[in-house]
């Protein structure tokens, strides 16, 4: 990557997690952890590598993502805004009454959303349901697909690992989220997932295991991915859940948490 | 009856998604290692790949249904009844049905036809806990002449279904020619002292045996085929309660919340009219052979021949005139 590409990925991260932030903030409360802990996949993935087009956005030939930790919605929400999905005043209608932008991701409400989640575990089957279309079809398209490592105690997600790697599906790509914390507490305290490395190496898919907000290491772990020929390729991000707000970096009560709309400035101000 | 006309229920099944295949390309399978149970076997050898065995996982199968018709397929994916249900309610409710996806489900060996498989495998609640899925269309053919039918239509239908599918032989009710639709319930005998209003292949050939004797008594009894659990065929319902004031409701599944359910649902809400209804009764499944698992849990003619005849006596000293 050109030390200017990287430049732009990172200056558009930080745009969008400002974003997310403030659209969050507007509201006063959401899942600001999780959403802050993808924005950096989320950047890479709309703005390198996904072939969509926010003019048509049910076009029949696209790249496709899963957001299985359909709770990380929001920061979703600013790249499609971003991307002229939809209009940017809509941010600020998050879980609003009538909202087109629920806190879970509604392929039926928000233009830019290619499959309904929220219900842990299911996004994997989902996005396995897209490969085998693609394939069925003869197209050449990726799925993309983002679970969460608390998410990765269901069962669902196991079966779907067993199935992905079963039909070979290489136009699949997964990402988990290990920001290392879920609800109740740390993820190796509430329901540890180790070895995750050997777990999804174990399933049959190519595994790489990366600095989940570092550009140089995403751009090459995907291109990696891409060019496998016969797996579905996991890439497990080490992230930091609530990464660059002050008031929820780390802390481990920012999965769903309040905070003021002048928390939510002063955060924007401090990241520039 | 000709035990002559009977058909396989599964070889129609698979038969007729050959053929709806042939036509569409957006026609896929799913199985979860019940592929042989479920007869789809000659499918996988004419479109290897366009059915997909998941294994033994039907939560996964689900929701990778979902997927491919998110993708623009439409899957019809099959377990037994009580796996395709239970096992994988919240996978169709969120990722097929709340999705508003195309996912047309199919639960296998109802009710007691599970048999030897007993308890465990004895779903008499998927039908209800189905009816409560938003939207979603529930139905049970009860013979192989609609069960052909009711699938075509279950295709082009937009939206998901749940059909509960007798795998086994059934007898041949209706003409080759006749036409079908969801939502619209069949009379398969008119008659003008009570109705029964029956569904899936048991309890429908059971209410057409009860309605043989019934008529030897000198009793007119209407038999309906009551396909679609949801949406009721309200009209029709109401239709024969202001008829004939008595109504019988007969399903190999539970009365809670399911055919009788709706029934008691529409005509009281409609046309309040004497009822019973004839089912399981809040019990669990056990095994033994379908014969004896309809006589212990009174699934037969004589209980729905009885059942008619007190339900008169009571219209008779009832303040319910016609």
């Amino acid at each position: 990557m050109e030390d200017i590409e990287l430049k732009k990925l990172e200056e558009k991260a930080n745009e969008i997690r400002k974003m997310t932030i403030d659209e969050i903030g507007y509201l006063g409360v959401g899942h600001i952890g999780g959403a802050l802990s993808v924005v950096e996949v989320l950047t890479v993935l709309y703005y390198k590598y996904m072939d969509v087009s926010p003019e048509d956005p049910k076009k029949k030939e696209r790249d496709k993502l899963v957001l299985s930790k359909g709770h990380a919605g929001p920061a979703l929400y600013c790249i499609l805004a971003d991307k002229g999905y939809f209009p940017k005043e809509w941010l600020h209608t998050l879980n609003v009454g009538g909202t087109n932008l629920p806190s879970h991701c509604d392929m039926n409400r928000t233009p830019g959303i290619d499959m309904t989640t929220g219900s842990l575990g299911q996004g994997i089957s989902s996005a396995i349901g897209l490969a085998l279309t693609n394939r069925i079809n003869k197209s050449e398209k990726n799925v993309f697909l983002i679970i969460g490592d608390g998410e990765s105690n269901e069962g669902q997600i196991w079966e779907g690992a067993m199935a992905a790697a079963h039909f070979k599906l290489n136009n699949l790509i997964a990402f988990t989220d290990y920001n290392k914390m879920q609800i109740d507490g740390y993820v190796h305290e509430t329901m540890n997932i180790e070895d995750l490395n050997s777990k999804w190496l174990s399933f049959g898919w190519f595994v790489q295991r990366i600095n989940g907000h570092n550009f140089r290491e995403l751009e090459m772990a995907i291109d990696r991915a891409k060019e496998e020929k016969c797996r579905p390729s996991m890439i497990i991000m080490d992230t930091v859940k609530g990464k660059g707000a002050f008031f929820a970096e780390g802390r481990l009560d920012n999965h769903n948490m309040n905070f003021n709309y002048d928390t939510a400035k002063e955060a924007c101000r401090i990241l520039g | 009856m000709n035990n002559n006309n009977n058909i396989e229920m599964r070889a129609v099944y698979a038969q007729t998604l050959i053929k709806l295949a042939e036509e569409d390309d957006r026609i896929v399978l799913l199985e979860a290692d019940l592929m042989k149970a479920t007869g789809t076997t000659v499918f996988k050898n004419k479109f290897p790949d366009r059915i997909f065995n998941v294994g033994v996982a039907e939560a996964n199968m689900v929701g990778i249904a979902a997927g491919l018709s998110a993708g623009g397929k439409i899957p019809f994916a099959a377990s037994f009844g009580c796996f395709a249900s239970r096992r994988a309610y919240d996978q169709f409710f969120i990722s097929a049905n709340y999705a508003q996806q195309n996912v047309k489900l199919v639960g296998t060996d109802p009710g007691i036809s599970a048999a030897f498989n007993g308890g465990t495998h004895m779903p008499f609640e998927d039908a209800g806990i189905m009816r409560n899925i938003p939207k979603l269309v529930v139905f049970e053919p009860c013979d192989p002449v609609s069960l052909g039918k009711l699938i075509i239509q279950s295709a082009k239908h937009k939206g998901s279904t749940y059909m509960r599918l007798h795998r086994k032989a059934a007898r041949v009710l209706y003409p080759e020619n006749e036409e079908f639709e969801l939502g619209k319930g069949k009379v398969l005998v008119d008659g003008t002292d009570v109705t029964i209003i029956a569904t899936g292949v048991i309890m429908v050939n059971e209410a057409l045996a009860a309605q043989e004797q019934l008529e030897k008594e000198g009793i007119s009894a209407a038999v309906i085929d009551m396909h679609t659990i949801k949406p009721i065929d309200t009209e029709l319902v109401s239709r024969y309660a202001k008829k004939t004031g008595a109504i019988i409701t007969c399903e190999n599944h539970q009365v809670i919340n399911g055919l009788g359910s709706a029934v008691a649902e529409t005509l009281s809400e409609n046309n309040p009219t004497l009822m019973k209804r004839i089912g399981i009764n809040d019990e669990f499944g056990e095994v033994g052979t379908q014969d004896y698992l309809q006589e212990r849990f009174l699934l037969t003619a004589e209980n729905i021949t009885n059942s008619a005849k007190e339900l008169l006596n009571k219209k008779k000293a009832s303040s319910f005139k016609i």
